[in-house]
């Protein structure tokens, strides 16, 4: 600095002097980080709550379920009375949705089809839950020839057809509700243990992890701790994308005649009833069943999509 | 690079096997005989029939002889229409489902292909959220429900296509459309994820600072690259598509597989169930197979990879 | 010299959920022909949004270069539309980037990614491409040019895929060539030599080159002239020497503290205090103030006028006014 030989006079004008003081430093002020933090949950509920498609998603699966359990409730009509008298009614003050060819109130039918969808894919989304985190979470957190052996299994599986598979189980147990769930289930958490598996993989060596590890932090903990918040966000992701395909499984199952058998209402059977009124004009029988399983796939598809971008922290700052 | 296509189709001959046995010993679990629940028929007439179609022998033996006669093809005879083989259902029925089956992965890739392209391409634009709207609805609608719709708007409504079988080019329309609807949705949502994901690589930048257009950026650089996930789901895809059509052949009366099979099925007649899995199976696994050396070849790092994993 | 590339009062920002985000306010340098100018500065200071900001390669939206002009051959490459950049990209500029394990893309043959860049500005045969290819493989030292076109980019090591994307921005001879952190990613032994390459490739081909890094060992070892970056702002620039042994800005000094160096005995490491500001709302003064052991009231209120020092060598800080407290160098 002393090397420099200053030959013009370097003042600014317009600055006062007093100003030229040296500050006292303060060296928590130029530590301090400005940036709110918000948890990841709440961040991600934040998210969920702008996007509105995923939103009215969300609401109508909130209806539907009010459907499924107080619509058998408040109509004046039973599921299975036949009247034959009342055939074919068109939708009424009295008959809501109208009625089918045996004189059946389609509205009720509807509702029971909703709760019979909403019981196998939450059915169906709990047992593969639990199968593909355990089976998932032991296969990956194992490592090695265990890992190895248990996704040569799930290799295996994951070729089959799981609508051949769930149609061999359903004619060597016969056609029902019990049958469809168990039938989904057999395929269905192969998905979900290598979602799981992956995950526990990837982050049993992320730096944090190993960092608890030479902490000397439990297992239990760091599972607790580090895996579930990390792994929950592609879990609810996966058992949102379930659902909708297990009550597309059993309204497909129910319309091709192997699932659910009438009289029962589903909305793969009562589909499967109104497929002839196509020429005859009788709409609303084919039009409820069909508009409610549409409804019901889009609203999980949609809260699905949501969830994912919400929960993915590679869009997080 | 051949040891790995070599121990992948060993993997898919056990998973094969594997799928043979369990559906055998799955079908011969079931309890009581496809002869005594119906008509009345006579014990002597029963234990003839049971002798016909070799259903007295220990359950070993007829294992063994289904492996055999598999191995030369051979399905066995129908249960049910005495008159028939499987083999015989299968050749009639096949080749209806497959052109029905092809017509609809080749509508449903091309198709969903561009759309993803496009929507990846036009980020956040309005033909973005328009094509993924309609992704997501093609998702959502069942393949059945999009059959009723179509056969409804454009069989009866605005009779512009015939309502049901499969005799002509313009009786092959609905039908396709209707199973095509779901698979192609799911290729372009997959299409332009995937796309997106590529563009934000770096060896896109390394393109663009090279100068290149953006359509030899697209084309040469990203879609490759894009596609490979593409690919991975096209075996998958298949299935359903192949399950798909039991639906779709109900509903428009094509005389393919699918209906030998239901039919089969509310039959109880084994054989023809038996043959009908195995034979689909077959085809499924031979597709993922097929997949897997598509990607072997779409992506030159594959044999490392592998080489790496083991 | 003559001026090759100017770039003026350089402003670029970036739209995110948060708000605005003023990466670069206000660059402005020269680059002379054949010269190699580094940028320094650590990470989210600038540096690599303005090297993208030349090649206009800042992705757009979120970024926008909101304001300033960059002189290439006295042609402002922000008024130009996309058609006539591509024509300057990779012909006339080029660049590499840091990660020579992403920068390629894996499903291509290198000799199809050398080749491309020269068959999209030149008209030349594939034959031609493929000959230039070849040289130009040569010339970055790469053994068995030939056999190793028709591979792809996982058959070759780190440093290796650095030589081939190195391969890649020169082939079409370009006046300028920027490279983001080429040696980051590399180990040790492999940075030397790539940087060896960098100065031999300069000496034969006499392009000139911007360096982006915040290695100032990699400073040391290859630029003519270096430029200090920080929150956005150039606040130092001047010849290797000048910075090294003359540094003016606080900044420039930590910088310097904070890296070991050889020559002087018992020389501490002494880290900066304090994080860089936040960009969302940039101090209205200087923006090192909060963690600069000499700040003083004017360096909050008001931004520095900028000194010069020589012809080459400017900064921007407070200390150069007389009425501020002279410091009493620690430094050579």
């Amino acid at each position: 600095m002393e090397l420099r030989k200053q030959e013009e006079r370097n003042i600014s004008p317009g600055v006062p002097d007093e100003w030229f003081v040296r500050k006292v430093q303060n060296q928590s002020e130029a530590e301090a980080v400005v940036r709110p933090s918000l948890s990841y949950w709440k961040d991600s509920w934040y998210r969920l709550l702008k996007n509105k498609l995923a939103m009215s998603g969300m609401a109508f699966l909130v209806l539907l379920a009010l459907f499924a359990i107080f619509g058998p409730i408040i109509s004046p009509h039973s599921v299975e009375t036949q009247k034959l008298t009342l055939q074919n009614l068109p939708p009424s003050s009295e008959f809501w949705f109208g009625t089918d060819d045996l004189g059946r109130d389609v509205f009720t039918r509807t509702a029971y089809g909703a709760r019979i969808s909403l019981f196998v894919g939450l059915v169906a989304a709990l047992i593969d839950f639990i199968i593909g985190v355990v089976y998932g979470g032991i296969s990956g957190y194992k490592g090695g020839k265990t890992d190895n052996l248990m996704m040569r299994f799930v290799e295996i599986l994951y070729g089959l057809p799981y609508l051949l598979v769930v149609i061999l189980v359903m004619v060597v147990i016969g056609p029902g509700l019990t049958t469809i769930i168990l039938a989904l289930s057999i395929t269905g958490w192969v998905g979900m243990a290598r979602i799981v598996r992956g995950q526990v993989l990837q982050i049993k060596n992320y730096e944090f992890v190993l960092a608890s590890k030479t902490f000397g932090t439990k297992t239990a903990r760091i599972i607790r701790k580090n895996l579930l918040p990390n792994t929950m966000g592609p879990i609810i992701v996966q058992m949102t994308l379930t659902i909708p395909s297990a009550i597309f499984a059993e309204a497909f199952l129910s319309f091709i005649g192997l699932g659910i058998q009438a009289p029962h209402a589903s909305w793969g059977v009562m589909a499967n009833d109104g497929l002839s009124t196509i020429l005859s004009g009788y709409w609303w029988r084919l039009f409820f069943p069909t508009l409610f399983i549409s409804l019901t796939m889009f609203a999980f598809n949609v809260l699905g999509d949501g969830l994912q971008d919400a929960l993915d922290p590679k869009l997080r700052r | 690079m051949n040891t790995y296509f070599i121990k992948r189709f060993i993997a898919m001959i056990i998973t094969l096997w594997l799928i043979i046995t369990g559906t055998f010993f799955l079908m011969h679990s079931v309890p009581g005989s496809p002869f005594n629940e119906e008509r009345t028929t006579n014990e002597a007439i029963q234990k003839n029939l049971e002798a016909y179609y070799h259903l007295d022998e220990p359950l070993l033996v007829q294992y063994g002889n289904y492996l055999t006669a598999l191995l030369h093809l051979d399905l066995g005879p129908s249960i049910k229409k005495s008159s028939q083989t499987v083999n015989e259902m299968l050749g009639r029925g096949f080749p209806v489902s497959f052109e029905l089956g092809f017509y609809t992965l080749i509508l449903a890739v091309i198709s969903g292909i561009t759309l993803g392209i496009i929507a990846a391409l036009r980020h956040n634009g309005v033909i973005d959220y328009l094509s993924m709207s309609i992704a997501v609805l093609g998702i959502s609608i069942p393949n059945f429900v999009m059959a009723t719709f179509l056969i409804e708007q454009l069989a009866v409504n605005f009779p512009i296509f015939p309502v049901a079988t499969w005799t002509s080019p313009k009786h092959m329309v609905l039908p396709t459309l209707a199973l095509a609807t779901g698979p192609m949705a799911i290729i372009a949502r997959l299409t332009r994820t995937s796309m997106l994901e590529v563009l934000t690589q770096d060896y896109i930048r390394t393109a663009k600072a090279k100068g290149l257009s953006p359509v030899k950026i697209v084309f040469k650089h990203a879609l490759r690259n894009a596609l490979l996930p593409v690919v991975t789901v096209l075996g998958s895809l298949a299935a359903s598509i192949l399950t798909g059509t039991f639906v779709i052949e109900k509903i428009f009366a094509i005389p393919g597989m699918g209906k030998y099979f239901v039919d089969s099925i509310n039959n109880r007649d084994f054989p023809v169930i038996m043959g009908t899995t195995v034979f689909y199976s077959a085809i499924l696994i031979l597709m993922l197979f097929l997949v897997d050396l598509a990607y072997g070849v779409l992506d030159p790092r594959i044999k490392l990879h592998k080489k790496e994993a083991k | 010299m003559e001026k090759i590339l100017q770039v003026k009062d350089l402003q670029v920002s970036f739209s995110t959920y948060g708000g605005e985000v003023k990466a670069v306010r206000g660059v402005s340098f020269d680059l002379h022909k054949g010269e190699t100018l580094a940028i320094v500065g650590e990470s989210g200071c600038g540096k690599s949004v303005t090297s993208q900001s030349i090649m206009r390669l800042i992705p757009d939206p979120p970024g926008r270069i909101t304001y300033g002009e960059i002189l290439f051959n006295n042609m402002d490459l922000i008024k130009l539309k996309e058609p006539e950049l591509r024509k300057i990209r990779g012909a006339k500029i080029s660049m590499i980037f840091q990660d020579p394990m992403t920068a390629l893309n894996p499903t291509l043959t290198i000799g199809e990614q050398i080749m491309e860049g020269i068959m999209e500005h030149e008209k030349i045969t594939r034959a031609e491409a493929k000959k230039a290819a070849v040289e130009m493989l040569q010339l970055v030292g790469i053994p068995s040019p030939e056999a190793r076109l028709k591979q792809y980019p996982h058959q070759f090591s780190g440093g290796m895929r650095q030589r081939i994307v190195i391969a890649m921005a020169l082939v079409c001879s370009p006046d300028v060539l920027i490279a983001d952190e080429p040696t980051t990613a590399l180990d040790v032994t492999i940075q030397a030599q790539i940087l060896e390459l960098f100065r031999d490739i300069q000496k034969k081909t006499g392009v000139s080159i911007i360096l982006i890094t915040h290695d100032l060992g990699v400073v040391a070892q290859v630029a003519d002239r270096v430029a200090v970056m920080y929150a956005g702002k150039i606040v130092e620039i001047g010849s290797r020497r000048e910075i090294f042994y003359r540094p003016q800005h606080p900044y420039t000094m930590g910088l310097l503290q904070s890296v070991p160096r050889l020559d002087i005995e018992k020389a501490e490491l002494v880290p900066i205090p304090g994080t860089p500001p936040d960009l969302f709302s940039p101090p209205i003064g200087c923006a090192f103030a909060a963690r600069c052991k000499y700040s003083m009231e004017v360096c909050e209120r008001v931004y520095p006028v900028q000194s010069s020092l020589s012809n080459n060598h400017h900064v921007d800080c407070w200390l150069q006014d007389e009425r501020a407290k002279k410091l009493v160098s620690t430094f050579v």
